[in-house]
């Protein structure tokens, strides 16, 4: 039984919320007049959430909005049942999420192990449970023999493990992980893919990803999206019924990908 | 909360036959009451005294429990992991702060090497041209995307906002300005005239990037003193800003700045301009 978590005192506190994420009309800007985000109606909760869609369809922007990077321009967004639009629970939403971006940067000079600490502290947990949250973080992303190499000596797949053991180090309700699996090599993914299950038992875990094998193998959700607005969502096995054979794809999720999407899409095929 | 939890709501101990019956290990023990037991245990310190007092009779456990140890010792003695020495300046000062720091300090030794090098006869001293502006510099590596590469991670943690920018500026000024101090000393600048608008400078900063960043408002003020104050004084030898009586208005721009950061300290949360 694990009952040592640093969030422990979250597991008793009273949930107001029937999901963690709930977005409503949520519209997010980019720039002027670019809308990445689009009047989107969206309610995740506990599980692992697989967001998928081409290039450019909003995943990133749609997920540093869920960090509370950028302020919804229209509609509204609750994490935890509050909206991000009143600043001042900002600071109590963020001891709660875990975030991962899509490019991850680091202090170059800093140890994994001094790392993490640094952010644990930013994420204000409390100083006694620091080392030993940072250890677990550390020894679940699997880079426990490297916690006291410099992050310059490291390879492109250990940083990106590095950037998910920052992102759970305060164990989050709310974990965001944008395209986590890039840089890292098969094993890695499939352990990945194990470390993404587990958390999703307990959390509501968000993963931006074009990899379909990725969702199919971890996620017990799909989000897909596309141009901004919501496509689909549903379980893997539901967006693989949604493909006919003579879609293109090579595997019953790819084709039930490429349908949905096309049906979306009026000027399909283009790149 | 979680002694609470343990003792106020654990009326009920188990008795002295399951913990004695825990502790050998007993085969008549049934799986569910062993549960039990256990899941007593781990949240109750006096029934695990009870236990720590019965299982010394059992030979078969002390001898497992000092196999365990052995096996642990050499790890619990070893020296704890502890990257103090980081993690308290990154505390204090930005991650990327050492460069910009060094560079300011050197500009502003080449600027008393201008100043007290003979042949030059300017009549406002290099030092007094720049000790104001230098802390700029260090102020945009306290909280900016360009400069801070963690800066998308770290402005969406919940330390982010005005106690830490104030925390990261604070430590910029505590090294900056004895340097400066020595710097006025030794050119004989008097230090409220490079210190107010100094701090004029720093804290309008800090003001501005509350609505357009603080990297970019870096970038304007550090633009409007080359501009107003170094242009001039480069190709008219004159500095009409920084005469003696302009002091009372430096101080103006300082409350100013500091009434605008408090009122708007909320705006210090969200990373970067809000569009």
């Amino acid at each position: 039984m694990r009952t040592t978590t640093p969030s422990g005192m979250s597991d008793t506190a009273p949930r107001t919320y029937a999901h963690e994420i709930h977005a409503t009309g949520l519209t997010v800007r980019v720039g002027r007049d670019r809308v990445a985000v689009d009047g989107l109606d969206l309610s995740l909760g506990t599980g692992t959430h697989g967001l998928l869609g081409p290039n450019g369809a909003g995943k990133t922007t749609l997920i540093r909005a869920l960090a509370t990077v950028l302020h919804p321009t229209g509609g509204d967004l609750e994490l935890f049942g509050h909206s991000v639009r009143d600043r001042s629970h900002h600071r109590e939403l963020r001891r709660r999420i875990g975030y991962l971006p899509q490019e991850f940067g680091y202090y170059k000079r800093f140890t994994v192990r001094e790392f993490v600490t640094y952010m644990a502290w930013l994420k204000e947990l409390p100083d006694r449970d620091i080392p030993g949250a940072v250890q677990r973080a550390v020894e679940r992303v699997g880079l426990a023999d490297r916690a006291d190499d410099r992050l310059k000596s490291l390879s492109g797949g250990m940083v990106r493990r590095v950037g998910i053991a920052q992102a759970v180090v305060n164990d989050p309700a709310v974990l965001l992980l944008d395209e986590p699996t890039v840089g890292l090599d098969p094993a890695q993914r499939l352990q990945f893919r194990a470390l993404l299950q587990e958390l999703g038992r307990e959390s509501c875990v968000v993963v931006s990803t074009h990899l379909v094998e990725d969702v199919a193998a971890a996620c017990t959700d799909v989000v897909l999206f596309d141009r901004g607005r919501l496509v689909f969502q549903g379980t893997p096995d539901a967006l693989a019924s949604a493909g006919t054979p003579d879609q293109p794809g090579d595997s019953p999720l790819e084709r039930g990908y490429s349908a949905l999407l096309s049906n979306s899409d009026q000027g399909k095929g283009s790149w | 909360m979680r002694a609470a939890r343990s003792e106020g709501r654990g009326t009920e101990h188990p008795s002295g036959r399951l913990v004695r019956g825990y502790a050998h290990g007993d085969a008549d023990l049934s799986a569910d009451e062993a549960w039990a037991v256990e899941a007593h245990l781990e949240r109750c310190p006096g029934c695990r005294r009870r236990l720590a007092a019965l299982a010394a009779e059992v030979p078969a456990v002390t001898a497992l429990l000092a196999t365990v140890r052995a096996g642990l010792e050499p790890d619990l003695d070893g020296p704890a992991p502890a990257p103090r020495r980081r993690r308290r300046a990154a505390i204090w000062a930005a991650p990327v702060l050492g460069p910009w720091l060094a560079m300011v300090i050197g500009v502003s030794v080449v600027a008393v090497l201008l100043d007290r090098t003979a042949d030059w006869t300017r009549t406002v001293p290099t030092v007094l041209l720049l000790a104001p502006a230098l802390p700029l510099a260090g102020v945009a590596a306290a909280w900016s995307r360009g400069l801070d590469p963690a800066f998308e991670l770290t402005a969406v943690t919940p330390r982010a906002g005005l106690p830490l920018l104030l925390r990261r500026t604070l430590t910029v000024l505590a090294v900056l300005l004895p340097v400066h101090l020595a710097a006025g000393l030794l050119t004989g600048v008097a230090l409220a005239h490079w210190l107010l608008p100094s701090l004029a400078l720093t804290a309008t900063a800090l003001a501005l990037g509350g609505v357009i960043g603080v990297g970019r408002a870096t970038a304007v003020l550090g633009a409007l003193w080359t501009a107003a104050v170094l242009a001039p004084a480069v190709a008219l030898d004159r500095a009409p800003l920084l005469q003696p009586e302009r002091l009372p208005g430096w101080a103006a721009v300082l409350a100013v700045g500091v009434g605008v950061i408090l009122a708007r300290r909320r705006a210090y949360t969200t990373p970067g301009a809000p569009r």
